[in-house]
């Protein structure tokens, strides 16, 4: 583990290197309690405009134009950045002037219809409060002898990309899951719950104790862990000696899942951002990839590979499997199933709360429900993969990552997107229950 | 073997541990074990002592609650107890509390009678719902509107049943609990914003015509006690006649079924499958009947859920089937009234915790919206330890819960 962290370490140097000088090129406006942005960049895939206006005009729940409000122009700067401050909190129409616009450029239509305005322009609610770095706003430019398909194929590879991060980042925490179920049977519907306190730490932690945000993470990591030990300790095992069933335990997660969301809730009922501030990031080709989203596929991986090596030879990881295949037989072995089931849900709470402390970081950060959402995720990852199979989890997290952020480019509007993992999860069920990798016999 | 389910292999687990010959070594290990399976080992959690002392608390509480509700509703001057008394009264009679009801009516026949872990009651309950509300808003007369109701939420029954009845249980959780997330998502999806008006859902009074029409309450007002309501509107005397007499009926239709043969197929089913296989029964198509039935009470539900307020898909999601699961098991699983007495209970005593924080609690502390999540909390775990202590609730029977998946 200390490599790791010493590893951590020098990759935060490393980014808090970058990070000023990415700062002093960033756009004037900072949001504030006071005020909010809209910001937005106009880049062709080829350049970056410089000098186009865009067109804000604040505009009533219809989407007329307010009597009375001016609009206003801003714009965009050597690198294609525009933004826009505003102090009361309404819907705004952005548009793109088109006769700003250099020779060879046109404007796209929105392709969103949730935000489309009339002919090229987009509609957002602008709010106070939400992100430092503003709101981003999405207006297409393209050069008029441009392809669709290059376009399409950059989409694509983007969201592979983002889909390969978030499938890494299930897995951490599908694998913990999966191997509860495996030792004691159990289906544990607070494990989601879990990810929501590794991201509500790491925001308490890096924003009101003000630790540095590596070394914040591997805290979080231990913090949970040591919440698996105390309810292992002081909950399930208990639970085990007197002989609850599966039904009722799988109950009992459900009201400690009920119980913890709004605990968070009573920390804070908005959604929390463990770094708040605009990532520094590269661009590979066409995609572009936050420092701090390579650093966590960088910790998943090493920790998925480090999860997989102890499972299959050392010791402690053949008795795990062990449990997992038959407790009766492990425990007549003579392994201690106590001390196996013990250390599965510390690691398996360590791990969620870690993927949920990277998860908070990459994407825009959890609520106390986002743990809901992950759940299904990760319900469906583990069913796909084979119930109680670690590396059955590894695959399924992978496959339902990869398909909820790809299936947007296929066409999938984005608000189905997490539909997609559970209709891939029913439709499985239909042709092999015991999923991907199972057994046939660990089903009904 | 080893290969069989573990469920059903708890003593024969530890005959072989026995016959291993390390049965005296491993007591501890091997009850642990024989726990983790599922069998039915080691004593109570508490001392009897203590059991005596938790049930004269609970009568205590259910005796102060009662007497709150009768003096505020006689109009008796207790500060903020009155208040009090009178929002666990208006809530123990709510239109919404009796359609929780009926979902929990649904969910008994699911779980309590079949055993079979229904995780997305709110599901059948939107289907229910907007299968009516779009109907009534398309112009369908009110029978056909209420059956198409009926109709989407048996589908989805089947739907979900086909690929999950032949598994162990926690797959029709897993798949059911998913399956109504998937509706909730459909339904705020913007794509069909024009049917089903997206997140902010379909307003009550688009739909709630067809049924205040068939009032004969008359208009105007109706003061009994301390209650004050519409004779006929949203939140009227009719809405509460009707929502309540459909409980009635949903309890009288269940006493029925489950006092006919086919309900003590169903009570086969859930006590060993296998037994009823071998009885000549075709389990699958039993556990199919109870899935689809108890959807449907849970598409009435959705109905009379949705009647005083409007359809908004946020408002009947995972949350709502937790409710539901709570209300079962506190009124008691496996009985006919349990899930009345639960549902009503449910929200009079959540309403009871939060009033009481909110009141006694200062701000400084605890403020009203905080509360409100103190509420929850409680609730959440009043579930874990009512499964725990007291898995039969008010008014089970201890034996008719061994139930496993």
């Amino acid at each position: 583990m200390r490599w790791l962290l010493i590893a951590a370490a020098l990759l935060g140097v490393l980014f808090a290197g970058v990070g000023p000088a990415a700062a002093q090129a960033a756009e004037p406006c900072r949001a504030s309690a006071d005020n909010g942005c809209l910001t937005g960049t106009l880049d062709t895939g080829e350049e970056q405009l410089e000098g186009v206006d865009v067109l804000i005009t604040p505009v009533d729940d219809k989407g007329e134009p307010i009597v009375g409000q001016e609009p206003t122009t801003a714009t965009t700067d050597e690198s294609g950045r525009w933004s826009f401050s505003f102090t009361e909190p309404g819907r705004f129409q952005v548009e793109i002037v088109e006769d700003s616009l250099p020779d060879g450029v046109e404007a796209l239509p929105s392709k969103s219809k949730l935000l489309k305005g009339p002919g090229n322009s987009v509609v957002v609610n602008g709010m106070i409060g939400g992100l430092a770095s503003g709101q981003p706003v999405i207006l297409g430019v393209r050069s008029e002898d441009y392809k669709a398909e290059t376009s399409d194929f950059e989409y694509f590879l983007q969201s592979s990309v983002n889909g390969i991060r978030l499938g890494l980042l299930l897995a951490l925490a599908s694998i913990g899951l999966s191997l509860i179920y495996g030792t004691t049977g159990l289906s544990n519907f607070a494990h989601a719950e879990l990810l929501t306190m590794g991201g509500f730490t790491g925001y308490l932690l890096v924003q009101n104790v003000g630790i540095p945000l590596w070394p914040a993470v591997a805290l979080v990591t231990v913090i949970c862990g040591a919440f698996g030990w105390v309810q292992d300790r002081g909950l399930w095992q208990p639970l085990r000696r007197r002989g609850l069933g599966l039904t009722q335990l799988m109950i009992v997660t459900i009201g400690l899942s009920l119980a913890l969301q709004y605990v968070f809730q009573l920390i804070d009922t908005e959604t929390v951002r463990v770094v708040v501030g605009i990532p520094d990031g590269v661009e590979i080709g066409s995609v572009g990839i936050t420092w701090q989203s390579i650093i966590s596929m960088a910790i998943s991986i090493v920790l998925l590979i480090g999860v997989g090596v102890v499972l299959l030879k050392t010791r402690i990881g053949q008795a795990t499997r062990a449990v997992a295949d038959n407790p009766a037989l492990a425990a007549a072995s003579g392994i201690d199933v106590d001390r196996v089931i013990r250390l599965v849900w510390t690691v398996a709470a360590a791990f969620a709360g870690l993927a949920g402390v990277l998860y908070a970081l990459v994407t825009n950060g959890v609520k106390w429900d986002s743990g809901l959402q992950i759940l299904l995720l990760l319900f469906a990852a583990v069913t796909l993969g084979g119930l109680g199979t670690a590396f059955g989890a590894l695959l399924g997290s992978m496959i339902i990552g990869y398909v909820v952020e790809v299936s947007p480019v296929f066409g999938m509007p984005s608000d189905f997107k997490y539909a997609t993992a559970l209709v891939i999860l029913i439709l499985l069920l239909l042709v092999r229950p015991q999923g991907l990798l199972g057994r046939p016999e660990r089903i009904g | 073997m080893f290969d069989k389910k573990k469920s059903e292999t708890a003593t024969a687990q530890e005959e072989e541990v026995a016959a291993l010959g390390v049965a005296a070594d491993l007591s501890e290990t091997a009850a642990a074990v024989t726990a983790a399976a599922g069998g039915e080992v080691g004593g109570p959690m508490l001392s009897d002592r203590a059991r005596e002392i938790a049930g004269y608390v609970a009568w205590a509480i259910a005796a102060a609650i009662l007497l709150i509700m009768v003096l505020a509703f006689f109009g008796v001057e207790m500060g903020w107890t009155t208040e009090l008394g009178n929002s666990m009264l208006d809530q123990a009679l709510d239109p919404q509390t009796a359609a929780v009801a009926v979902a929990v009516i649904g969910l008994n026949i699911h779980f309590g009678y079949t055993g079979l872990l229904n995780m997305g009651q709110a599901g059948f309950m939107l289907l229910g719902a907007y299968g009516f509300a779009i109907s009534i808003v398309e112009g369908v007369p009110l029978v056909f509107a209420i059956l198409i109701g009926l109709a989407a939420s048996g589908l989805f029954a089947v739907v979900l049943g086909v690929p999950t009845l032949k598994l162990r249980g926690d797959y029709l959780a897993i798949v059911t609990i998913s399956a109504a997330e998937i509706v909730r998502y459909v339904g705020r999806a913007t794509a069909f914003n024009e049917h089903t008006g997206g997140p902010q859902g379909i307003e009550g009074q688009d739909f709630r015509g067809p049924v205040t029409d068939l009032s004969f309450f008359g208009s105007g007002n109706l003061d009994v006690g301390s209650l004050d309501y519409i004779l006929t509107g949203a939140n009227s005397w009719w809405m509460r006649a009707v929502a309540w007499s459909v409980v009635a009926l949903c309890v009288v239709v269940v006493w029925l079924l489950v006092r006919s043969p086919w309900g003590r197929l169903l009570r086969g089913v859930r006590e060993d499958e296998d037994a009823i296989r071998s009885l000549g029964k075709n389990v699958f198509a039993v556990k199919m009947q109870a899935l689809v039935l108890g959807g449907l009470f849970g598409a009435i539900a959705g109905m009379l859920y949705v009647l005083p307020s409007s359809v908004v898909p946020d408002s009947i999601g995972r949350t709502l089937t937790f409710y539901c699961w709570t209300a079962l098991l506190l009124g008691g699983a496996a009985t006919v009234f349990g899930p009345v007495l639960g549902s009503i209970l449910f929200f009079v005593v959540r309403i009871l915790v939060t009033g009481i924080a909110d009141n006694t609690v200062p701000d400084s502390y605890l403020n009203t919206q905080q509360a409100g999540q103190f509420g929850w909390i409680v609730i959440g775990v009043a579930l874990m330890l009512l499964v725990i202590f007291r898995p039969q609730g008010v008014l089970g029977d201890k034996r008719e819960l061994r139930f496993n998946v």
